[in-house]
Parts: C-alpha cells; sequence; structure tokens
C-alpha cells in the first residue's frame, strides 16, 4: 500500500516535473507588479487589461518569435496595494519565487521606487509605464520607464498656465505623503517661478493620503487670489478637491497632471471637472493609426475608453517584447537570459508606441517623450488640446 | 486673516468637526453601557455608506432591476435615510450579538473584547473589498447643492445640514439618556452590571437598544459623510473613525457631551491650524494641542475618573 503511494507520487512529482521543463523552453515569463486594489484600483484593473488583450493576440498568432523559436507568453500578476512596502514584496516574490523573465510595474512612483530598488538589486529588468518621478530609474541600470520625467511635465504645465491661461500667479495643492505628487507640485513651483517671478505661486498647500477635507487648504487658496489652482493627485482625490473648491468659491481654471488621466475620472467628478486641463500621455479624442485600432479593440473588449494607464502598458510591454526579440535567444538561464534582455532594452534605437515613439541611448531608462496637453470637453470627453515636446 | 476668511474656516470647522461628532457619540453610547471601546464603529459608519449608496441608486432606478415606479426626490431621501439606519442598526446588532454578546456570557476580560472588535472592523473593511471590489463609488447627489456667497463666505446648503443635524441628534440622545427611563438603565448598566439585573432591568434588551441607537448613528454619519464627500471607498472608515475616537476620549469617554464638544475640538484645531501654520504641519500640531488636553485633564473634559472596585 505504502509503495503504491509512493510510487503514484514519484509518477506524478516526475510527470509535472517533465510538463515543467518541456513547457519551461517555450514559455517566457512576464511579471506585473501592480495596483489591483488600495487607492488606485483603475490603474491595475487598466494595466491588468492591457495585458490581457496583447497576450491574447501575440499566443493566438502562435507566439512570440525569439530568433527561431516561437515562444508563447505567460503573465503573472501581483497585487501590491497601491503600497510602497507591498510594491517591494511583490517584486521580490515575481523576481525569486515566479521567476520571471522581466516586470511590468508598478505604475505609480510612491509604488515604482521600491519597487525599482529591488529589482535593481536583483538584477532584473523593470519597465514602469506610468511612473514619471526621476527616483524610479535614477542611478538603476536595470529599470526602465514607458513615460515623460516630471522634471519635463511641471515645466510644461508652468508654461501652459502663463501661456494658455494668462495665469501670473498660481495655487498648488498637493499630497505631501507621496513621491508623485510631492515631485511634481516641486518641479512645477520652480518653473513658474522662473517665469513668473519669486513668490508668483502664492499658495503651496499639502495634505495627507486619506484626507476627504480640503477645506482649510481650499479656503487659503481662494483668498490667495490666485488665477490658477495646480493639484497633481490621483483620480479619487481630485473629484474631492474640486467639488469642494468649487463649494468655496472657486471659479477659476484647475489644471491638473497625467495622474488625472483615468478612465474613472469623470465617473466620480461628474461635471465638476469639465473645463479643467491637465498634461498627459495620449488623447483618446482625436487619435489616429495603431493608436485609434488599439482604443477601439480596448472600447469594444471592456466597455469602456483606455486611459493612459492601458496606453503606456501596452506600450511597455511591446517595447519589452521588442527588446527580448532584439536579444535574439534565449538559453533558458535566467540570469543569463535577464542580462541579454537589458542590454537588448537599454540600445532600443527606435519603437513605435501609440503613446509617440521610443527610444534609450543605453545610460538612463528615460525615454525622451512628447507630453499632451488636454482639455476636458463638455461631453466630459478627453480632448487633445496642445502637443508640447521636449 | 480678514473676518470672511475667518467665519469661513469657522463654517468648515463646524462641518468637519460634526462628523467627528457624530462618530464619537456612537463610541460613547457603547462605552457608556458597557465600558467597551467598539473599535468596529468606524466601519459601521463605513457599512452605512455603502447602504446608503445602494439604496439610493436602486431608489433613483439606476439599475437593470428597477422599482416599479419612480420616486420624487424628496421622497427617496426620506427612504435611503430611514432604510440605511434600519439596516445598520441590524448590523450592529448582529456584530454584538455574533462577535461580544458570546465573550461576555464566558465574563471575559473587557480587553478581548476590545480586540474582538478591532477584528470585527477589519472583517469589514475587507469583506467589502472582496465583495464589492475596490473601486470607487460615487454616491448620487440626493440632496441639491446650492450654493451661497454672503459677503465673501461660501457655504453650501449640505454643511448647514451637516451642522444642524448633528446639533439635534446630540439634544436628541442627551435627552434620552438623561431623561427617560431606558436611559437610566443605560447609566445603571455602566454603573453596576451585577446589580441591575437583579433590580428587573433586562440587560440585554438594554444592550441591543445601545447598539441600534449607535448604529443608526453612524448610518447617520454615513449617509452625511458620503453626501459631502461622494467618494465611497471600502477603508473610508478607518482613518475618520480612529481620530473620532481620539475625539471621544478627548471629550470624556463615556459621556455625550463629552463626544459632542470632543468632535468639535477636533475639527476646530484641525481646520484652524491647517489655516495658521503650513498644513504640513496639520496632524502634528492638531494631535499635540489634543495631548496636551490629555496631560491636564486625563479623563477628558467631561470624563470622571473611575475607581476600580477590590
Amino acid at each position: 500500500m505504502r509503495s503504491r503511494v509512493l510510487g503514484t507520487l514519484a509518477v506524478l512529482v516526475l510527470g509535472l516535473f517533465l510538463s515543467g521543463s518541456v513547457w519551461a523552453a517555450d514559455v517566457i515569463k512576464i511579471g506585473f507588479n501592480i495596483e489591483l486594489t488600495g487607492d488606485i484600483p483603475k490603474v491595475g484593473e487598466a494595466s491588468k487589461y492591457a495585458g490581457e488583450m496583447l497576450k491574447e493576440r501575440i499566443n493566438s498568432k502562435g507566439g512570440l518569435k525569439v530568433g527561431n523559436k516561437s515562444y508563447k507568453l505567460e503573465f503573472v500578476y501581483q497585487d501590491n496595494e497601491a503600497k510602497a512596502e507591498s510594491a517591494a514584496a511583490a517584486a521580490t516574490k515575481l523576481v525569486s519565487q515566479d521567476r520571471v523573465l522581466a516586470i511590468i510595474g508598478p505604475q505609480a512612483s510612491k509604488q515604482a521606487i521600491p519597487g525599482g530598488e529591488v529589482c535593481d538589486t536583483n538584477e532584473t529588468v523593470m519597465i514602469s509605464p506610468w511612473s514619471t518621478n526621476p527616483k524610479t530609474t535614477g542611478g538603476r541600470p536595470w529599470v526602465f520607464r514607458g513615460c515623460f520625467l516630471d522634471p519635463f511635465q511641471g515645466p510644461v504645465l508652468a508654461k501652459f498656465a502663463t501661456e494658455e491661461l494668462k495665469a501670473k500667479r498660481a495655487a498648488v495643492l498637493y499630497d505631501i505623503a507621496s513621491d508623485y505628487p510631492k515631485g511634481l507640485a516641486e518641479f512645477f513651483k520652480e518653473a513658474f517661478e522662473k517665469i513668473n517671478g519669486k513668490g508668483s505661486v502664492v499658495a503651496f498647500e499639502t495634505f495627507t493620503t486619506k484626507d476627504r477635507d480640503f477645506s482649510a487648504q481650499l479656503t487659503k487658496i481662494v483668498a490667495s487670489k490666485a488665477d490658477v489652482l495646480m493639484t497633481p493627485q490621483y483620480y479619487d482625490e481630485v473629484p474631492l478637491i474640486v467639488k469642494q473648491a468649487h463649494e468655496l468659491g472657486w471659479k477659476k481654471p484647475i489644471l491638473g497632471s497625467d495622474s488625472w488621466d483615468s478612465a474613472e475620472l469623470m465617473n466620480l467628478c461628474g461635471n465638476d471637472c469639465k473645463g479643467s486641463f491637465f498634461s498627459t500621455h495620449y488623447a483618446v479624442v482625436g487619435a489616429k493609426g495603431a493608436a485609434k485600432e488599439f482604443i477601439d479593440s480596448y472600447k469594444k473588449k471592456y466597455g469602456y475608453e483606455p486611459d493612459a494607464v492601458a496606453a503606456l502598458t501596452w506600450d511597455s510591454i511591446g517595447l519589452l517584447l521588442h527588446a527580448i526579440q532584439n536579444a535574439k535567444n534565449l538559453t533558458g538561464d535566467l540570469k543569463k537570459d535577464r542580462k541579454a534582455v537589458r542590454d537588448a532594452l537599454a540600445t532600443v534605437k527606435k519603437f513605435d508606441g501609440i503613446t509617440g515613439t521610443m527610444a534609450f541611448d543605453g545610460k538612463t531608462g528615460d525615454p525622451n517623450k512628447c507630453a499632451v496637453m488636454v482639455k476636458i470637453n463638455p461631453e466630459g470627453k478627453f480632448e487633445f488640446f496642445k502637443s508640447v515636446c521636449p | 486673516m480678514t473676518l470672511a476668511i475667518f467665519i469661513q474656516n469657522i463654517l468648515n470647522a463646524l462641518q468637519w468637526g460634526s462628523f467627528y461628532a457624530l462618530i464619537a457619540l456612537g463610541y460613547n453610547m457603547v462605552y457608556g453601557v458597557l465600558l467597551l471601546i467598539n473599535f468596529a464603529h468606524g466601519d459601521v459608519f463605513m457599512v452605512g455608506a455603502y447602504v446608503a449608496f445602494f439604496i439610493s441608486t436602486f431608489l433613483l432606478g439606476m439599475y437593470a432591476i428597477q422599482p416599479a415606479w419612480s420616486l420624487p426626490l424628496g421622497v427617496v431621501l426620506v427612504l435611503t435615510f430611514l432604510l440605511t439606519m434600519a439596516i445598520t442598526a441590524g448590523v450592529g446588532v448582529t456584530i454584538e450579538r455574533v462577535a461580544y454578546r458570546p465573550l461576555r456570557r464566558k465574563g471575559a476580560s473587557r480587553l478581548y473584547v476590545v480586540i474582538t472588535a478591532l477584528m470585527v472592523g477589519l472583517i469589514l473593511e475587507n469583506g467589502n473589498l472582496a465583495l464589492l471590489g475596490a473601486s470607487r463609488r460615487s454616491f448620487p447627489e440626493l440632496i441639491p447643492k446650492v450654493i451661497y456667497n454672503v459677503e465673501g463666505v461660501s457655504f453650501t446648503n449640505l454643511k448647514i445640514i451637516v451642522i444642524i443635524v448633528t446639533l439635534l441628534v446630540f439634544i436628541f440622545l442627551q435627552r434620552v439618556v438623561m431623561k427617560t427611563k431606558w436611559g437610566m438603565a443605560m447609566r445603571a448598566i455602566s454603573y453596576d452590571r451585577v446589580a441591575v439585573p437583579l433590580m428587573g432591568i433586562p440587560v440585554d434588551a438594554i444592550i441591543i437598544m445601545t447598539f441600534v441607537l449607535g448604529s443608526s448613528l453612524a448610518a447617520l454619519a454615513g449617509i452625511l459623510f458620503a453626501v459631502s464627500y461622494p467618494v465611497l471607498e471600502p477603508y473610508m472608515g478607518a482613518l475618520v473613525g480612529w481620530k473620532a475616537f481620539i475625539s471621544a476620549v478627548v471629550g470624556g469617554i463615556g459621556d455625550i457631551r463629552g463626544a459632542f464638544i470632543g468632535g468639535f475640538i477636533l475639527g476646530f484645531t484641525e481646520i484652524f491650524v491647517a489655516t495658521i501654520f503650513p498644513s504640513t504641519y496639520r496632524d502634528l500640531i492638531a494631535f499635540g494641542i489634543l495631548l496636551l488636553i490629555m496631560t491636564l485633564r486625563p479623563t477628558g473634559i467631561f470624563g470622571v475618573a473611575r475607581r476600580t472596585k477590590v
């Protein structure tokens, strides 16, 4: 009896081992470290949807061709709960336990900075599609991003506020406990004061994550007689800030950044956000070519228009696959393959994505990309207003 | 600070303090009877907001299964308030029945019951996350918003409603606890749990009554909060609940007046610190002040030190 059990077990283990090794040869495993729950779940959802769509598309055509071999794609989605510590844990799990070839995400800088630290020390390629804070890739040869940076976005917003909105005085309201808003608020302030003189940012107000009432800060901002309010917050805070600002008598324009660009923003904000501007990576209304095709098939599959996170994730995966193909052939030795992918990615000469062209110069993980200014039109759609290139 | 800004901030503080006061009243109701810090209270508040969300969106006909008739907004409002308070009261009583009463029956120390309450709170948060997912929900505009502007002071009808409701609830509770037989029984139970049943007072009924009152208060606070800050999320009750508990302690735990005053003290300190100092220091200075009040009066403003019986 006992030997029979053992025998069955041995066969099972052997079977698993065999199937595992047979599959491992033809599968490329990519990890996703994304915000599926927590403060910005829509961001995680968009990332996962973009991933699933691309995976289905490639696998249905027989997989990804690397060298002269075809590989099926396998995506592992890890939730980082939109928390810095969970992002590090999720990255560790993907690197060591799931043994993925490379990692996409985290999306928000608060998670991408610690996540990047883990990937860099473990020598695994990471691409954050959406993180714009310089610290994410700074001094980390293994970490890349799919978007522009805040030192670029800050001046774009400052210039836009001055030239298009004719603002001489600006107010800023941001979350001091989160890397992205804090970084961008500071870059904006620096750039705006460079144009309009010192002290032209007349209110520089803060709050901390999870705050729901901003009335004290907004009362100060309304009283400061600023011409524009800039708030680089995520979609779950923006509606509250904008609504409360209007309740307290704010009638001037409100300016946002690429963190506004979520499919969920207008569901939560309604009429209050209409007429506001924000900088982002691409605009749905007025898209052409490959971008249009992506938007249409995403909408058909999931029922709503893809936001910037979805588009950037789509591009980042595409970029990664492009680099894997450039790496010529995969040996099956994870350490060697990860290195080969990194070297190929760092020297990508040109990759045409739906959010623009990307290239890496081998020194940094930051592509040179243009920003798009978007206006929220009366129908609540994000409409192309202006494109700004570095 | 000009006069207009000063008055504006007083209104802001009154509204924000109202939420702390309403939640703190719930903490103090339960503490006043059972000497139990019901840490699940903040999450019962969250449950109230979600229940109100589902009832109101259903009544407004936003689902596939629609009510047979379309109701005017006023009726929807009244029904939402009544149904939400009833359902949330049911949730509160269920929690008492399932989580607290068995421990009480077995004579467990109050410390264990407090830990149980913490666990119930986490279960409510994560149960909601598992059941409804993490996506935010936008609360419908049940009370059409009107913005008034008087001499540079801007306020909405919502602000005024919140402040008035809080005041009325406080007066109502104070009367119930101080002037009625039920209230007397409640106070008696906290005074001497052993002797009270001997006087023919149904202890369990009084405790259920307390939870009904406390939870419907949480529901009321939840609805008003959701109307004022219309983005719902599973963890919305955690931070507000904690802060309201602190304000209840500052005001004097177990005392209705304490909760009311404590809530407003916290609301006023938070708003005015953010107004006068850079807003970065808000929580640091606000809680520094509260700590100072506590060191001067360890039992809170209205609290009375209890001597433990040997």
